[in-house]
């Protein structure tokens, strides 16, 4: 295991929560920001030399909000890594191929449904992504191979039906648009520790059945053919790594809506930096998604302070470049 | 030949085909151990499929293959994997991996889920990249490497699946005259080392007799012909199968039968 890119990776996400924590509508010195987080720890015991509102900002705020986006980007990232290698196509991405869409159609079904409590929204998104993935799969399947350009039709297609539906649910059921819009646009409305709570087992569950699937995934790349002969089985190998690539996605989408190009931009970037191998792809686009969504969303704090732009809009702004940039470089097939 | 005339592979009475249209019918042939077989017939003759139903990535929908009077398809794919092993063409290897990752993968049979490999596993990766002379390129990505060794890779790749049957589909396409010799020398050397047997499909008829102990010809999914070179590879036998006829040339000195096409 390269121990470099993991130190990279650590002392760059580690900079990303306490910037994530410190900066905002009210700015928070970053040294006083850890300086709280460390009190905490008994036995730790700095002077309070911060107004008291710091504390509570930081604590039922900033704190819960960047867990949540750092959880969101790597959900994202660690799938779109999964995809990636599951389909063996570099432009796999939960947004692009309808997985993120998928789970947002089944997210605002359970929300528009009264009697459906709140704890029930995750499995919702999770059966809209997983229906979603098997239909994209199916359809852009040619033969033993799904090639790019009838992944990304196929994906296009789905998206567009199951955004379309999701509108349509959401104009016919009026009391729930603002919330069900900016939730779609990826804006990380759920805050606290209730909702975080909620969400973490989804998460957690999700991102080590991820970790641990690189293996397989590696077999995978010289193709199912290869695999099986090779000893894998692959037919339970690849319904275990979409429901964890599926669990993720819809954890992610369930609270904190359609936010795109993480998936396909982070992995991207990392196997660039570090080769194609899944067993540290995998964890490595982990960290890297939840680096690159907290500092997304940081500049959507600060571009439109005191409010607050959708994560999404950067996302998007930021991403769709890189997407047409990684397009061109998939002609020349140089990193698969 | 090794010695001892022991039959690892038995095919008995094997159909498969694609949806309604039939591949392979009735075919039977066995493969002793130090034994090399060789396959050959036109294109759409079944070799491939044949080699698939095998390797147990397409269902036979009639007949069983026996190994070491075992059959397969009561084994798991990770059971089957540690039997028989295949060396698929080369063409467009994932160039992401380095040559040691590629070969390593040849224990998938034999690894957990995670895939973290033991000491046991780490010496036979080791064997298998000396054996087929890529340990010097161990480090290379499979995207920087010639075709023909990445053909070696392969091998290597399939030797460290520790199986006693090699499958192989027409592992000399694609690779230049010095790199085909090579291969095909270094197989008959494996066979007789370690007492291995293998199945190949091939498609150069000329290189069969001097490489293989029995050949089998396959025509429209059936076997048309089976035994010693010579005896298989006459001009009737060849013009039957191609549609093409053929002149048969024996060499002078060793006495292997080469055919041409009539000019």
């Amino acid at each position: 295991m390269p121990r470099r890119p993991f130190l990279i990776v650590s002392v760059l996400l580690g900079t990303a929560l306490v910037l994530s924590i410190a900066l905002g509508a009210v700015t928070i010195p970053p040294g006083s920001a850890v300086r709280i987080l460390l009190n905490k720890i008994p036995g730790v015991d700095f002077d309070n030399i911060w107004p008291a509102y710091f504390e509570t900002i930081l604590w039922d705020l900033r704190l819960p909000h960047t867990i949540l986006v750092a959880l969101t980007g790597a959900a994202l990232a660690g799938s779109g890594a999964a995809f990636q290698g599951l389909f063996r196509n570099p432009l796999a991405d939960p947004y692009l191929i309808g997985v993120a869409s998928g789970a947002g159609l089944g997210a605002i079904v359970i929300m528009s449904i009264p009697q459906a409590g709140r704890y029930l929204v995750p499995l919702g998104a999770f059966l809209g992504a997983l229906i979603t993935i098997v239909s994209v799969y199916q359809l852009a399947k040619v033969g033993q191979i799904v090639p790019l350009t009838t992944l990304i039709l196929a994906g296009v297609a789905i998206g567009s039906f199951t955004s379309a539906l999701t509108s349509f649910l959401m104009l016919i059921s009026d009391q729930m648009v603002l919330q069900a819009m900016s939730f779609l646009l990826g804006g990380s409305t759920v805050t606290g520790w209730d909702p975080l709570a909620v969400a973490l087992p989804y998460f957690s569950i999700g991102l080590t059945l991820l970790i641990f699937s690189g293996h397989s995934l590696n077999v995978l790349q010289f193709g199912e053919e290869q695999a099986r002969q090779l000893g894998l089985p692959v037919e339970k190998v690849k319904l275990f790594i979409i429901i964890s690539a599926s669990l993720t996605t819809a954890a992610a989408v369930s609270f904190s809506g359609v936010i795109g190009f993480i998936g396909l931009v982070v992995p991207h970037i990392i196997r660039i930096l570090w080769g194609g191998d899944y067993k540290h792809l995998i964890p490595l686009s982990i960290i890297g998604g939840g680096i690159t969504l907290l500092v997304a969303d940081i500049l959507a704090r600060i571009v439109m302070a005191p409010g607050y732009l959708p994560v999404g809009i950067v996302t998007a702004m930021i991403g769709a470049p890189f997407f047409l940039w990684i397009l061109r470089r998939a002609k020349k097939e140089v990193f698969w | 030949m090794t010695a001892a005339n022991i039959t690892l592979m038995q095919i008995q009475d094997i159909s498969a085909g694609y949806g309604d249209t039939p591949a392979l019918e009735n075919i039977t042939l066995e493969v002793k151990q130090g034994e090399i077989m060789g396959l050959i017939g036109p294109n759409g003759a079944g070799k491939s499929t044949l080699i698939k139903v095998i390797s147990g990535v397409l269902r036979a929908s009639a007949g069983e293959v026996y190994i070491d009077g075992q059959p397969i398809t009561s084994l798991s794919t990770a059971a089957r994997a540690r039997r028989i092993a295949v060396v698929p063409q080369a063409r467009q290897l994932g160039g992401a991996f380095s040559v040691r990752q590629a070969v390593l993968l040849g224990r998938t049979a034999y690894l957990g889920f995670l895939g973290k490999p033991g000491e046991k596993d780490l010496q036979v990766l080791e064997w298998a990249m000396k054996e087929t002379a890529v340990d010097t390129l161990a480090d290379r990505k499979l995207a920087e490497i010639s075709g023909g060794e990445q053909q070696r890779v392969l091998l290597a790749r399939a030797l460290a699946q520790d199986a006693r049957v090699l499958l192989l589909d027409e592992p000399t396409n694609h690779l230049d005259l010095k790199y085909q010799v090579g291969l095909l020398r270094l197989l008959r050397e494996l066979v007789d080392k370690e007492s291995l047997s293998i199945l190949m499909a091939m498609h150069d008829l000329n290189q069969v007799s001097g490489v293989v102990d029995r050949v089998a010809l396959l025509v429209n999914g059936r076997i048309q012909s089976i035994g010693k070179p010579d005896v298989v590879l006459t001009p009737e036998n060849i013009q039957d199968a191609y549609q093409t006829e053929v002149e048969l040339f024996q060499h002078p000195q060793s006495g292997i039968h080469y055919l041409f096409p009539k000019t």
